[in-house]
């Protein structure tokens, strides 16, 4: 090994470790600007924590205030508040809900799971179908199933999910009585680990197509529109006189094409999907985050809430770049563009 | 074709999907085992309520703790977990007798040292209400592990009114002496000594109760497990009524709007008892101290100009009484012959004009803010019904929202015109009713304190008086006074004596026994 290369090496390592320190910095820099003004916002609220206890318990005095707010800390005055809560979000200490008696980040942890099962699951519905559906109209574009496909979607898209959500319990549960109108498992009843899993994919299924449904509506509305951009571009003419076959010329060309705007606004959505699951968990009783953070708003919960918006902001920076991956894969381009 | 053929259609496993097995036995005269479904919302923080008297902490919690008595519905003192008690002829001695064999969930004896602790030193810290009573007690002896004397520091007649589960509940002295109440570890398990004990918490979704199967009570308790389902939406909790997926309803679990369409559905009866302890009591809280609602016409003005019957049975779909003082007719010293306000516009505008508020060009009096009270659905229908009312004759209201932490602070901090305020009676005038009115009470940023900032010497005397004195006669006396006074002075304008709907299974025996209703430990409710 020549003295040459090792130099060139470390070069290169100190390049890289210099990137990776930058993106770090700029990372945490993000999150604390976020952190502090999530601070402020909830702070901006009118009311605190004690008193909504007290609105509660139907009585109230100075000390059981006095007392509360104590052991929040809002005794302190606000900039005092904000320091201690920033110097945790440093060391990664969630804080301590005093009105669950439990870490927030225990509380995140127990809740987190139910949220990402149902979110994940309704944005796989919604992309996978929204792609199939948006390039069947696509590709039959001025057809009378194209028509139904681009009407039904703007209604799903026009509706409110939550509305939706209420008439397919109407329908599936109350009217068919075919399946459960919330919870997510059957309590009560001793299961076995498949039984339970099939168990809770059955209460998964109305709230998961409830909170796909708008999405579902856009991602089809934006992959025809997609399709029939691509469709008639002259690579696709060239592979038509090729002699392509059309299933093909649709899979291969038309396809990997016009997925691109659909992974941008999926990436972009993923966050806003974890927020829609706020409305959907309240409907179907499905205990997630969502759930967590409307509770913890109507009781001013505020380490609950921050720890929340907190690790919400950390999903939403992670799926960016995900969402960045991605469209590497897809579109070679991107990072040559980038290399060079 | 139902959800069990269905999903035999798909080729799912329907054993998990086939409901609960109730596994019913039946035993002398009432059935044994079986699961007791049924709402909680919101979802209590905690279980322990010696440390959190929130509502639904105090729904759930019932079923862990107990106290020393319990009430029937004239509020008369029955056993709880104390057999028998005297009281001494000058009205401070208090001497209980407990039940042998009383055992918490840990298995460990409960005895007076434990009852002595809560009572005076745990309930002092983290019982607002409590502490209020509790601190009238000069000493507590236990000469023997059943026995339980208190010595009040001067006579308090409501003392014997204050020791239901939800004032006075036993918590274990040997899990918490020493310790930080709030802090202590053993909050998460809820050891206490009812009929159920704590089996599993799934939070955001329910909440398991078992038997204790060491419970004092022969018998008792009749059913295996309860399961309080935690439902965030009402248009979902009438679902779940409405398939039977529940047993029973309480508070506000369904919307007043839903009540007459769900009454008719055959496996539930519907009952409002229960409710006599708290005795909710509405009213419109005018803020005293701001023009023109300083005087006293004023205040009578809107008690005329408000058709109370019909709020209350478009509104709140009937569910109610008109109230016609500051006592609850469910509330002990009740007294009935006091001033009435009928419905009457022309009454209204005669005493604004006397007081000489007269409209303006645009037919206004006045204008007054009005915060909605955010607590149910139908406060912000009968808003809207008051500034259609109010209109009327003259008094232009602006609605303003906010939610529940945003009406307590406007409110507790006086910033309000008129709002809506429910207040319980907690079974004694001296307990929940003289705190609205005495002046001693008025306390900015303190909730259901004197907030209106109504002020009348004669009125604190009375309420005083009526405290101290010992013969229920001469309370009686000294309450009828109070009531005529304060209705003639109208500090707040008196809506309605809330009923609460309990939609309960008609295969429930003994649900609504005391007048705690739904509090109650529930170890004598069973299927049929």
């Amino acid at each position: 090994m020549t003295a040459v290369s090792v130099d060139a090496k470390g070069d290169r390592v100190f390049a890289i470790a210099l990137a990776l320190a930058g993106w770090v910095i700029k990372f945490i820099a993000v999150v604390l600007v976020i952190a502090t003004f999530n601070f402020i916002l909830v702070h901006a609220a009118p009311g605190d924590p004690a008193q909504v206890i007290a609105g509660q318990s139907g009585a109230s005095d100075e000390k059981l205030l006095a007392q509360l707010r104590a052991e929040y800390g809002l005794d302190k005055p606000y900039p005092i508040q904000l320091a201690t809560y920033l110097k945790r979000v440093v060391t990664l200490d969630l804080g301590y809900s005093y009105r669950q008696q439990r870490t927030v980040a225990s509380l995140i942890l127990e809740r987190l799971p139910a949220t990402l099962l149902l979110t994940a699951t309704a944005f796989s519905l919604a992309l996978l179908s929204g792609i199939i559906l948006g390039t069947l109209a696509g590709v039959r574009a001025g057809k009378w199933s194209d028509t139904v496909l681009t009407v039904v979607s703007l209604l799903l898209y026009a509706t409110p999910v939550f509305w939706l959500g209420l008439m397919l319990v109407l329908l599936f549960s109350v009217q068919l009585d075919w399946l459960p109108a919330f919870g997510y498992v059957t309590i009560g009843v001793p299961m076995t680990a498949l039984q339970r899993m099939v168990d809770i994919g059955w209460h998964l299924i109305l709230p998961a197509v409830s909170l796909a449904a708008v999405y579902l509506a856009i991602y089809t509305r934006l992959m025809r529109s997609s399709v029939l951009d691509v469709t008639h571009q002259d690579f696709i003419k060239t592979a038509k006189a090729k002699g392509l076959k059309q299933g093909r010329i649709i899979i291969r060309h038309i396809l990997r094409n016009a997925m691109l705007p659909i992974v941008t606004v999926a990436g972009m959505q993923a966050g806003a999907l974890v927020g829609g699951a706020v409305v959907i968990e309240t409907v179907f009783a499905w205990p997630g985050l969502g759930r967590l953070i409307y509770d913890a708003l109507l009781q001013r919960d505020y380490p609950v809430l921050l720890g929340v918006f907190l690790v919400m902001s950390v999903i939403v920076i992670a799926l960016n770049l995900l969402t960045d991956a991605i469209y590497r894969v897809i579109d070679p381009r991107v990072s040559v563009r980038a290399a060079s | 074709m139902n959800r069990r053929e269905f999903a035999k259609l798909l080729g799912l496993s329907a054993t998990a999907l086939s409901g609960v097995p109730l596994g019913i036995a039946r035993a002398t005269g009432q059935t044994r085992g079986g699961t007791l479904n049924t709402i909680i919302q919101p979802e209590p923080p905690i279980l322990v309520t010696a440390i959190n008297q929130q509502q639904p902490t105090l729904t759930v919690g019932g079923k862990l703790y107990e106290s020393l008595l319990r009430y029937d519905f004239d509020l008369k003192p029955i056993p709880g977990l104390a057999k028998s008690w005297e009281v001494s002829p000058d009205g401070l001695t208090y001497t209980f007798k407990l039940f042998p064999n009383i055992t918490f969930h840990d298995g460990k004896p409960l005895t007076s040292e434990d009852v002595i602790f809560t009572m005076t030193k745990v309930l002092m810290e983290t019982h607002a209400r409590g502490r209020v009573t509790f601190a009238r007690i000069a000493k507590a002896e236990a000469p023997d592990p059943l026995t339980v004397i208190f010595t009040l520091k001067s006579p308090f007649a409501p003392f014997l009114t204050s020791l239901d589960c939800t004032t006075a509940p036993i918590l274990p002295k040997h899990i918490y002496e020493g310790t930080d109440y709030r802090k202590n570890p053993a909050n998460a398990q809820a050891i206490g000594c009812g009929p159920f004990k704590l089996k599993e918490w799934v939070k955001g979704s329910h909440i398991h109760f078992v038997r204790h199967e060491g419970y004092h009570r022969p018998g008792e308790p009749y059913l295996d497990e309860i399961i309080y389902r935690a439902i965030p939406d009402g248009a979902s909790r009438t679902v779940a009524v409405e398939q039977g997926k529940v047993q029973l309803t309480q508070w506000g679990d369904i919307e007043f709007f839903e009540v007459p369409r769900l009454s008719k559905l055959p496996n539930y009866e519907v009952s409002t008892k229960g409710y006599e302890f708290f005795a909710p009591h509405q009213w419109i809280e005018l803020n005293n101290r701001i023009k023109p609602m300083d005087d006293k016409r004023f205040r009578q003005a809107v008690m005329h100009a408000i058709d109370r019957k019909a709020m209350l049975q478009r509104i709140y779909f009937g569910l109610g009484k008109l109230a016609t003082g500051p006592i609850s007719s469910k509330t002990r010293f009740y007294d009935k012959n006091v001033k009435t306000y009928d419905y009457s516009v022309d009454k209204a505008k005669a005493l604004l004009d006397e007081m000489g508020l007269k409209p303006g060009p645009d037919g206004k009096r006045v204008t007054l803010r009005y915060l909605i009270s955010p607590v149910s659905e139908a406060n912000t229908r009968a808003a809207e019904f008051l500034r259609q009312s109010l209109g009327r004759v003259g008094i232009d209201l602006q609605l303003q929202t906010t939610d529940i932490a945003g009406w307590a602070q406007k409110f507790a901090d006086w910033d309000y015109d008129m709002t809506a305020n429910l207040v319980y009676q907690f079974g004694d005038p001296a307990l929940g009713v003289a705190r609205t009115y005495i002046s001693s009470n008025i306390k900015k940023g303190i909730l259901f304190s004197n907030t209106a900032g109504y002020s009348n010497p004669e009125v604190d005397r009375l309420f005083e008086e009526a405290a101290v004195a010992t013969s229920d006669d001469k309370r009686q006396e000294l309450y009828s006074q109070v009531q005529r006074i304060l209705v003639e002075d109208v500090p707040v304008v008196w809506t309605f004596e809330q009923d609460y709907p309990n939609f309960i299974d008609k295969r429930l025996k003994n649900v609504l026994s005391t007048a705690i209703g739904v509090h109650e430990t529930f170890g004598a409710v069973s299927f049929g």
